[in-house]
């Protein structure tokens, strides 16, 4: 379906999108009857605010964190979504509800970020990625992104082994008046989307819940892109973008009579999806599809937090199946169709000891065993132990905190055919401070350093005639300086203040990439790039009461050189690939009552797609405006009803060159809670 | 009072928000990438006119193009189909594959945009194009076109109408064709079914347009080249593994093989009684690609040398690529692709294997052909 238009300027639209602001400018002037209970409940938007930022506050290192009602309010269907409002943090998008989304935290690559679910890392052996945009939002509690590492003491020795990490935590059982809660929410909209949640809460008795979490998805994937150069103007309807899945999530949550808690968690996803591939020319239609199959089980416990000796267990089995089919591929065995199964068994104990109430300590051993099946010919079926161990000692007073850390890694390889990495130990150091100079506790500078690594996936090393089993692993160091400036005051208009800057340099040693062997179709992977990124990241809250609306706003700049250093390069400080010089986001809400209003942009400068930063490869800059309006209803208000449209002003842009992301769309949400 | 003026303040914040949006409505317009030219050596004596060299850029990014160098100005223009043909939508596409002139016009195989881009030879002008998925090589034989299509066939294409004609069934993953007479050669791959390769060059009657035997040669076959002899050279890439490339000889008064050279080859120009070549292996032990040239003599099949680059030159080559001889003075052209994911370069050697020019082309450059007066 190719609809042909003429090109013409947007003034139009930049009308239509800014005529919110001056609705909302004259909203204030309508008074609506005062309800204590509005009070109440922006009283506690902003205690909850405050005792996020004071986490973000006193932390060493660089924290953001997504939580709650400002997690709701971002327009954001899945994880992936909601991540592109962190500074720092460039989300590859290959298009669509079903499309590949990855996470790249300054610049190093998304093999050097660690996924954490509840307190657990997602694995992925094979490649190293965690696809974020499987992951919907409807059973996140909170979304939380560091630089370096958490600074908490007590955690599995997998915390400290990544340059950055993402923290996914999901909804937690809790009940105010009754023994059970319900509620369902279902979406609809573009893309012929329809994604129905249930979450089941049940109190066994004061020391014992569980809940059931069940989410169904269901879309055709259409959406209409264009492409013009000035003289050709195209626009195509993206087919093959469909996807369904289904999950489900179980847990039960124990307190002992101790005060030790204890959880245990089952997971299931499956789906079904159309991979579109790059839009090139002549080649709009595609044919290659994708199933997956992951689960996983996972338990915890940690005993009284209030014990001078502190232990944290965690245990984990993971299972999972992608298949693979491309009918343009044919041998004598019909269609291309890849079949690969991992497995990952996972232990950890953590222990702190407080030796005073100033001077902690810590030891953290993890051990995982991970293996890869796959029916490629010649396949080496590989299988990796990894046993990591961190020593790890805080210092801290009131004004001043230090800790210091080292971490060894000791990992076996073994294969069933062909040769094999062999073994490896390796040791990195991470160091980081907070301290407050003044008396006054609103200003903290802090600042970490970093030397971490991550080994090459089972592709890197095994992939049939592509795999390089003399790979090295990656290396990473990092430096950083910032300051956390806070405010909060109880009179005046407004409460909440809070800027977070940090300014960084990394350096990435030992880059993994594919170099070309013997013709297109042969590559192979080498450590053979340098890359050195300074930047500046910047986060500027505010939170402000006027009358009975409160106002929010949260500003994000991200700037970041990030140069390619190899010697023995083409490209010698050139810019690398898909990072943009200049970045950032913003989003506002007001919030009255029982309704909410939200505004969020996203700012992506130019970039390049390929290495040479020369006008062949030059990709526009992009940037998204989405708003969304919402309300409670009912007597408990119990149900709600919020409206969106994400990219207003139908903006056609592409976060990775040739795959184009959908123009304005939206989406309706209707929830219910018992 | 207190209250107004923060009213006040927070309509000028979202004021400034505003016009803050105004200022970021600024992207760049959209327009075509305009051709580059650099000025070489020119070349006037030449009785030639230019050639074009087809860059083949990486699979799935569309920035397959096309440069053009001028003999008797000398300069090198690059990237000119945008220009040429602003309206052709997306561009000349995904990974050109080989390029060739017949009568007036100049047809571009498009190997991943399932397309045979047919251009006016003159001018770069696009006249039309001719659809044929996972299209490889093309050939000519009495006003009609040969494609070479990775499904197992070669189409038979009018080159009056631009319209398929026919399939004629060959092997699995068919690559590059020669005509030696009323016969039509195609070296096939069976790329997608390793390890099982194809092993065969199928023969096909020009007049009956069928198949009518198939010559087993060595698996994984790909360049095929004929010489003014009758004889084809052929190549096969080996199995990346424990098998390596080589090169073979077919002499087609009987279709059978007459000589191995057991030489590795990756690609071959022919020119009168020279070959020249040069081969990419990939060595596990050294990490490396081993790189070789060689230079044969196509009437006794013998090797003449194993490096025709007499100055040093070849020791900056990374990733030769692309190898042609120029008909009238015998310069030696070899492309360099790098590391695939940046510009090339194109290197001219005269025939005594000494370094004439070299120029920055677009990604992966391939292929040329040269464009008579």
């Amino acid at each position: 379906m190719i609809i042909k238009h003429l090109a013409q300027r947007g003034i139009m639209q930049f009308f239509i999108g800014t005529s919110i602001f001056w609705i909302a400018l004259l909203c204030p002037n309508f008074l609506w009857a005062q309800v204590d209970t509005v009070k109440v409940n922006q009283l506690k938007d902003v205690q909850i605010n405050q005792l996020r930022i004071s986490k973000q506050h006193l932390s060493p290192t660089p924290l953001q964190v997504l939580s709650g009602l400002e997690l709701q309010r971002l327009n954001a269907l899945s994880i992936a979504d909601a991540i592109r409002y962190f500074s720092g943090v460039q989300v590859k998008d290959y298009g669509g509800i079903a499309g590949l989304k990855t996470i790249n935290v300054r610049s190093m690559g998304s093999n050097h970020t660690a996924v954490f679910y509840d307190g657990v890392q997602l694995g992925n052996a094979q490649n190293g990625q965690v696809d974020l945009g499987k992951y919907t939002l409807d059973n996140v509690a909170e979304l939380l992104l560091t630089s370096g590492q958490r600074s908490e003491l007590l955690q599995p020795a997998k915390a400290f082994a990544s340059a950055s990490a993402l923290y996914i935590k999901t909804k937690v059982p809790a009940f105010l008046n009754k023994n059970q809660n319900i509620s369902a929410d279902v979406k609809t909209g573009s893309f012929g989307l329809v994604n129905t949640a249930v979450l089941y809460e049940q109190k066994i008795n004061k020391r014992l819940a569980f809940n059931l979490n069940a989410a169904f998805l269901n879309a055709n994937g259409k959406y209409k892109y264009r492409y013009t150069n000035g003289y050709y103007d195209t626009t195509v309807v993206r087919t093959n973008a469909d996807i369904y899945s289904f999950r489900l999530e179980g847990g039960a949550f124990g307190q002992g009579a101790d005060s030790s808690q204890w959880n245990v968690k089952l997971y299931k996803y499956r789906s079904e999806r159309g991979i579109p591939g790059a839009i090139v020319s002549n080649k709009f239609d595609f044919s290659q599809r994708q199933w997956d199959d992951n689960s996983f089980v996972q338990a915890h416990y940690e005993n009284n937090p209030n014990r001078r000796y502190n232990i944290s267990l965690n245990a984990k089995y993971a299972n999972d199946y992608t298949r693979y089919n491309d009918p343009t591929i044919k041998s004598d065995k019909g269609a291309l169709n890849n079949i690969y199964k991992q497995q990952e068994w996972y232990l950890s104990v953590a222990n702190v000891y407080q030796m005073k109430p100033y001077l902690h300590f810590a030891f953290s051993a993890d051990y995982s065993y991970q293996n890869l099946d796959a029916n490629l010919e010649y396949f080496a079926y590989p299988s990796r132990s990894t046993g990591l161990f961190v020593l790890a000692g805080k210092y801290f007073k009131k004004r001043f905190e230090f800790q210091t850390n080292v971490l060894a890694t000791v990992i076996n390889e073994e294969v069933k055919t062909l040769s094999s990495a062999g073994n490896r130990t390796e040791y990195t150091p991470a160091a980081m401070f907070s301290w407050q100079p003044f008396q006054s506790p609103n200003f903290r500078l802090k600042g970490f350093y970093k030397s971490i690594f991550r080994m090459p996936t089972f592709n890197d090393l095994y992939y049939t005639f592509i795999g390089n089993t003399n790979l090295r692993p990656e290396y990473t160091k990092q430096y950083d300086l910032g300051f956390n400036y806070n405010t909060h005051s109880s009179h005046g208009s407004l409460k909440n203040f809070s800027v977070q800057t940090d300014v960084y340099y990394n350096q990435v040693k030992d880059k993994i990439v594919a170099v070309p062997t013997l013709n297109l179709f042969r590559w192979t992977m080498l450590n053979l790039d340098a890359v050195s990124i300074k930047g500046l990241e910047t986060n500027i809250k505010t939170l402000w009461l006027i009358n009975e609306f409160e106002f929010s706003t949260n500003l994000n700049y991200t700037f970041e050189k990030a140069l390619d250093v190899t010697k023995t390069g083409f490209t010698y400080r050139n810019q690398i690939p898909y990072i943009p010089v200049h970045s950032g986001s913003f989003t506002g809400s007001i919030t009255h009552s029982r309704y909410s209003f939200n505004y969020s942009f996203i700012y992506t400068g130019e970039r390049y797609s390929q290495k040479a930063n020369i006008p062949v490869n030059y990709v526009k800059p992009y940037y998204t405006h989405d708003l969304s309006i919402g309300g409670y209803f009912g007597s408990h208000q119990n149900y709600k009803v919020n409206v969106e449209i994400n990219n207003l002003l139908n903006q056609y842009y592409d976060v990775v060159l040739n795959y184009p992301m959908p123009g304005r769309n939206f989406r309706i949400t209707l929830s219910a809670k018992i | 009072m207190l209250k107004f003026n923060t009213m006040k303040n927070t309509k000028s914040i979202l004021w400034l928000a505003c016009m803050l949006l105004v200022f970021l409505s600024c992207r760049k317009e959209d327009s075509f990438i305009p051709e580059e030219q650099e000025q070489l050596p020119p070349d006037p004596t030449v009785e030639l006119k230019g050639f074009y060299l087809l860059n083949e850029a990486n699979m799935g990014s569309n920035k397959s193009s096309l440069d053009y160098y001028d003999f008797s100005s000398g300069v090198y223009r690059k990237n000119i189909y945008n220009e040429a043909n602003p309206n052709a939508t997306l561009g000349l596409g995904d990974v050109g594959n080989d390029i060739k002139i017949y009568g007036s016009r100049l047809y571009v195989v498009v190997n991943m945009s399932d397309k045979v881009e047919v251009l006016e030879s003159k001018t770069a002008k696009r006249i039309g194009q001719i659809n044929i998925p996972n299209c490889r090589y093309i050939t000519f034989y009495k006003n009609k076109a040969y494609v070479t299509a990775y499904d197992g066939y070669v189409s038979v294409v009018d080159t009056t109408s631009l319209k398929e004609e026919k399939q004629i069934v060959v092997g699995k993953q068919p690559e590059e064709m020669a005509v030696v007479g009323a016969k039509l050669y195609v070296a096939n791959s069976g790329g997608y079914n390793y390890p099982n390769y194809e092993r065969t060059v199928s023969v096909i009657d020009l007049n009956t347009l069928t198949e009518v035997k198939r010559i087993d040669v060595a698996i994984n076959l790909h360049r095929l080249k004929a010489d003014q002899y009758g004889d084809l050279y052929v190549t096969s890439r080996g199995d990346y593994y424990n098998i390596p490339s080589n090169l073979f000889v077919i002499d087609t008064k009987t279709d059978q093989i007459k000589k191995i050279f057991n030489l590795a080859a990756s690609n071959i120009a022919i020119h009168n009684d020279e070959a020249y070549l040069y081969s990419v292996e990939w060595n596990n032990n050294t990490g490396s690609n081993a790189i070789s040239y060689a230079k044969i003599n196509v009437k006794d099949e013998t090797i003449i040398n194993k490096n025709f680059i007499t100055d040093g030159t070849d020791k900056t080559i990374v990733i030769p690529y692309g190898i042609a001889v120029n008909p009238v003075n015998n310069d030696v052209y070899v492309t360099d692709a790098r590391d695939y994911v940046s510009p090339g370069i194109l290197y001219c050697f005269d025939k005594e294997g000494k370094k004439k020019f070299s120029v920055t082309t677009g990604d992966i450059p391939a292929h040329l052909v040269f464009l008579n007066k």
